[in-house]
């Protein structure tokens, strides 16, 4: 009869799939995780419908490549690059 | 000596919000929504040529405010700025907020865009919490229909328990409809019990005990559960947009 050990090596639990909204390449589509600002900013992204669990996706890039026009619930919004790094999301 | 809101009626009116009625009858109705909705399109259609454009006391945010007739009424439709909350994030958010909560229009229209429908619920949602006379006028209906987009109007009345009035504002198309709404809410015939939130247990006790601890003249005057709300959200300009527009001190300091 063969024993296994019982401890189990638990891994760095850090989630590699996540990634900061500005890094999410267009067209792509992933789900809000967490909202990393506080406070009046943070507020914003609510009342725009950025909210954990919401699905965004890219819609297209300016010319500059800032800012990048999203796709929230049904409506199109700009946020700047420097707003979209203090949005988790996880790629579909 | 501090003016109590009802005494200074008119003059708070002025003096706070640079509103100026022509007199006591006239009826003031406040215009709220998202940016880009067509609300200027709708104040321009009902007010035309008779409306003048300032500023918001203190502020360098516009303020526009037209006059309008329906059925010997009169009216004074007070244009708000554009927001996507009245929860005071910014200027435009505090102006609108201040006048919906302390400048006590006798309704307010909030004009939503069609086309993203759920955007601008956040908003509608919000001042149903604030106020019962509420109308939902659902703006650039030809682009949703242009756009596949189908919305169950009388489904919506419902849930809300408002007026809806779809609306094509550049064509004129539901402004009948609508005029003729304000008309029966003015003259008591359509009463309003808008659907209103309410919280988990925790905080709906939180509210109880800030009501009461709230001045009386606050409880009568205004919306006594709606503040309270806003004090449990953090937000202490309430407090301060109360001492300024009444000119009492408040002598409390909340913590929750």
């Amino acid at each position: 009869m063969e024993i296994y050990n019982d401890v189990s090596i638990k891994f760095n639990q850090f989630n590699h799939d996540n990634i900061p909204l500005d890094q999410l390449p267009v067209g792509k589509t992933a789900r809000i995780k967490e909202i990393l600002s506080s406070g009046k900013s943070r507020r914003r992204f609510l009342d725009l419908g950025i909210i954990p669990n919401s699905l965004i996706s890219v819609e297209r890039l300016s010319p500059a490549g800032n800012p990048i026009a999203f796709n929230i619930r049904g409506s199109v919004i700009a946020l700047r690059k420097e707003e979209a790094q203090n949005i988790i999301v996880k790629p579909l | 000596m501090g003016l109590t809101c009802q005494s200074s009626g008119l003059s708070l009116l002025k003096d706070k919000f640079n509103i100026s009625k022509k007199n006591e009858e006239q009826i003031v109705i406040a215009l709220a929504g998202n940016p880009n909705t067509g609300k200027s399109t709708l104040f321009n259609y009902l007010t035309g040529l008779n409306q003048h454009t300032g500023n918001w006391p203190g502020k360098t945010i516009t303020n526009a405010q037209g006059n309008f007739k329906y059925k010997d009424k009169e009216y004074l439709l007070v244009d708000l700025p554009g927001t996507y909350s009245i929860l005071a994030n910014s200027q435009e958010e505090e102006i609108a907020r201040d006048f919906i909560c302390f400048g006590n229009p006798k309704l307010t229209i909030v004009i939503a865009d069609a086309t993203c429908l759920e955007r601008n619920l956040n908003l509608t949602l919000q001042i149903m919490e604030l106020t019962d006379n509420v109308i939902l006028c659902l703006n650039l209906i030809d682009e949703a229909t242009r756009k596949g987009i189908k919305i169950d109007t009388s489904k919506l009345e419902q849930e809300l328990k408002i007026p809806v009035i779809p609306m094509v504002a550049r064509d004129g198309i539901g402004i009948d409809v609508l005029k003729e709404t304000i008309d029966k809410i003015v003259e008591g015939k359509l009463q309003l019990k808008p659907l209103k939130m309410t919280y988990d247990d925790k905080i709906e006790s939180l509210v109880s005990e800030i009501i009461d601890i709230l001045p009386e003249y606050l409880k009568e005057n205004y919306n006594a559960r709606w503040i309270a709300l806003r004090l449990i959200d953090g937000d202490n300009s309430i407090l301060e947009s109360i001492q300024e527009l009444l000119n009492e001190d408040i002598p409390m300091k909340v913590e929750v």
